[in-house]
């Protein structure tokens, strides 16, 4: 038998046929995920002629960009969709309550490893961290899933990462995806499915596993896959799921197989105004800030915000620097708030928002002016991204993020340990 | 044939230049086209005309899988757009509401902003005005015939219908 990539089985999988890197297949898709642009997925749905969605078991909806509706326009999109997903009887409609989708979709248990997953939204290859195959695609695309249930989709070629560690105290998985992203470039992955590897991915929670995935298609990735594990095993057990999943086969033919030594990387930052202009802390120590910003898809989990708590317990934010976070989920946000996290990140200064991705794309809830800084966990920093498109956003961990809100600069959080 | 007005840009051309995050709210042509390249060219939403051409260098679309940026495009009257690579998600929104776009190595180097350039898409080449012709790679079959039925959603309707 061929030895296979983790691609080319789940592809093949899904197409019923023997699919090699390369070929054009027409896919079943397993979970079809749509945000607030589902009400362009349901304008393109209804032009098409559809009537009923393929299977509505396989169908996830949910609000989490601009909640609550920030505008009269995004109210009226949001009823749009709430009106038809009430209408068709969907089953996993959450509204505006549920959190941010790449949190709220694998912490609610619809993904399983080996699934392939599309979504209407770029971060979707974040579900690659529980070993499933997870891809971004547009809205009208998704109206043909929800009609059909299909999709084309190339089978790529695989970019194997080993990323060699440990990693040292006080550098997470953030710091090792962004200095990935720097070494290969914003289109280094392009196309492919990155494979990560190796003794940092073994080592990192879920959690960590979803930032590295999630942050693929800032290079470019089709997908970011994270093999599973007993770890992995035992985030599924917890939502009373089994599933095995895949791997790629030994001897599968893969485009590339790169090696990182992180084992003395420190956090990092990329700079204005491109998510792969990475440099180490030092090098943008001292840059006046006036915003922080710790959530989104990215880096808004529970031990991200506590990983900043523990920054800035019994301390004050700088008065220069409006400390913002918003936790992914609810279930995050109410986790939180049990532990104090969210009470003690208010006592140093932070405005808690509701769960939501707001912030990180310059919907709403903290726009940033000409001439502003920022410095955020989110996962791009293009010009004009978070407001203004004067304004500049730099990328962190939330250790980096909660230390440079404590100084109103840029800090290494090593530096301003208890 | 596409015949058009180019428009010169450079690499990783991301989505939220195409269309910034801040005005994806309202879904109406007229909101996208103007303010389509906005944070890139402020002058791009005013001086663009119909037909226009974008050739861009590498990773084109990179970022959000927004299809406003696609169709901020095209309805700001841009006929293609041509550039070294694209980003994947774009790359296919794009075809999916009928907005050609073709991956040539050579066109951002070659081609002046200005000038006017003609495009064979089935036959896989560009007539530029210094006379120089360049070649692509013409989409595969199934693409070609999503873009010339006008986009996935009359092509889809018309599947649904044969069913």
């Amino acid at each position: 038998m061929v030895a296979k990539t983790f691609a080319e089985k789940v592809l093949s999988r899904a197409s019923g046929r023997e699919a090699s890197t390369g070929d054009i297949v027409t896919s079943r898709i397993d979970l079809a995920m749509s945000h607030e642009n589902s009400a362009l997925v349901l304008k393109a749905f209804q032009e098409m002629g559809g009537k009923d969605i393929w299977d509505r078991s396989k169908v996830v909806i949910l609000f989490d960009h601009r909640v609550p509706a920030n505008t009269v326009k995004a109210a009226e999109g949001h009823k749009a969709v709430r009106d038809f997903a009430r209408s068709s009887d969907i089953p996993n409609f959450y509204d505006f309550r549920a959190g941010v989708c790449h949190q709220v979709l694998p912490e609610r248990g619809h993904v399983l490893p080996g699934m392939l997953i599309v979504g209407t939204d770029s971060h979707t290859t974040t579900y690659g961290a529980l070993g499933a195959f997870s891809t971004g695609i547009g809205a009208t695309e998704m109206a043909s899933v929800w009609a059909t249930g299909e999709l084309w989709l190339r089978v790529p070629e695989t970019l194997r990462l080993i990323l060699s560690g440990p990693l040292p105290p006080g550098t997470t998985a953030k710091d090792a995806i962004l200095r990935v992203i720097g070494d290969l470039g914003a289109d280094g992955a392009d196309y492919m499915c990155v494979e990560f590897t190796g003794q940092v991915v073994d080592a990192l929670s879920i959690a960590g596993r979803m930032v590295l995935s999630n942050m693929s298609v800032e290079m470019g990735a089709k997908a970011g896959v994270c093999f599973p594990d007993a770890r992995t095993e035992e985030f599924l057990a917890a939502r009373g799921k089994v599933a095995k999943g895949t791997t790629s086969d030994p001897g599968a033919v893969v485009r590339e197989v790169l090696e990182f030594d992180l084992s003395r990387l420190g956090p990092q930052v990329a700079k204005p105004h491109s998510v792969d202009n990475v440099v180490a802390v030092e090098e943008a120590s001292g840059i006046p800030i006036d915003q922080a910003f710790i959530g989104s898809c990215t880096n808004g989990r529970l031990e991200d915000l506590m990983a900043a708590e523990r920054v800035l317990r019994g301390r004050q934010a700088s008065q220069q620097v409006r400390l913002i976070v918003a936790p992914a989920s609810r279930d995050i946000y109410v986790e939180a708030s049990e532990k104090g996290i969210l009470a003690s990140l208010a006592r140093s200064g932070a405005v808690i928002l509701n769960p939501g991705c707001g912030p990180c794309l310059g919907a709403h809830e903290g726009l940033l002016a000409p001439g502003e800084r920022c410095i955020s966990t989110t996962n791009r920093n293009f010009k004009g991204r978070m407001g203004s498109p004067e304004a500049e956003v730099y990328l962190a961990s939330p250790a980096t993020v909660a230390a440079s809100a404590l100084k109103g600069e840029i800090a290494d959080p090593r530096e301003v340990e208890h | 044939m596409i015949k058009g007005k180019a428009w010169v840009f450079g690499d990783h051309i991301n989505t939220d230049l195409i269309i910034p995050g801040r005005y994806l709210d309202d879904y109406s042509a007229k909101n996208l086209a103007s303010h389509a390249m906005e944070d890139a060219d402020p002058e791009f939403p005013r001086k663009v005309a119909k037909g226009d051409i974008l050739v861009a260098g590498r990773n084109f679309g990179c970022g959000s899988s927004r299809e406003q940026a696609p169709l901020a495009l095209k309805h700001a009257g841009v006929s293609a757009v041509v550039a070294v690579s694209f980003a994947r998600i774009f790359y296919r929104n794009a075809i999916n509401v009928g907005l050609p776009v073709i991956v040539c190595a050579d066109a951002v180097s070659e081609v002046k902003a200005s000038e006017w350039i003609e495009i064979d898409l089935h036959g896989g080449s560009m007539q530029l005005p210094s006379g120089e012709r360049l070649s692509f790679t013409p989409l595969p079959e199934f693409l070609i015939r999503i873009l010339d039925e006008g986009g996935l959603v009359p092509y889809t309707k018309r599947r649904l219908q044969m069913r």
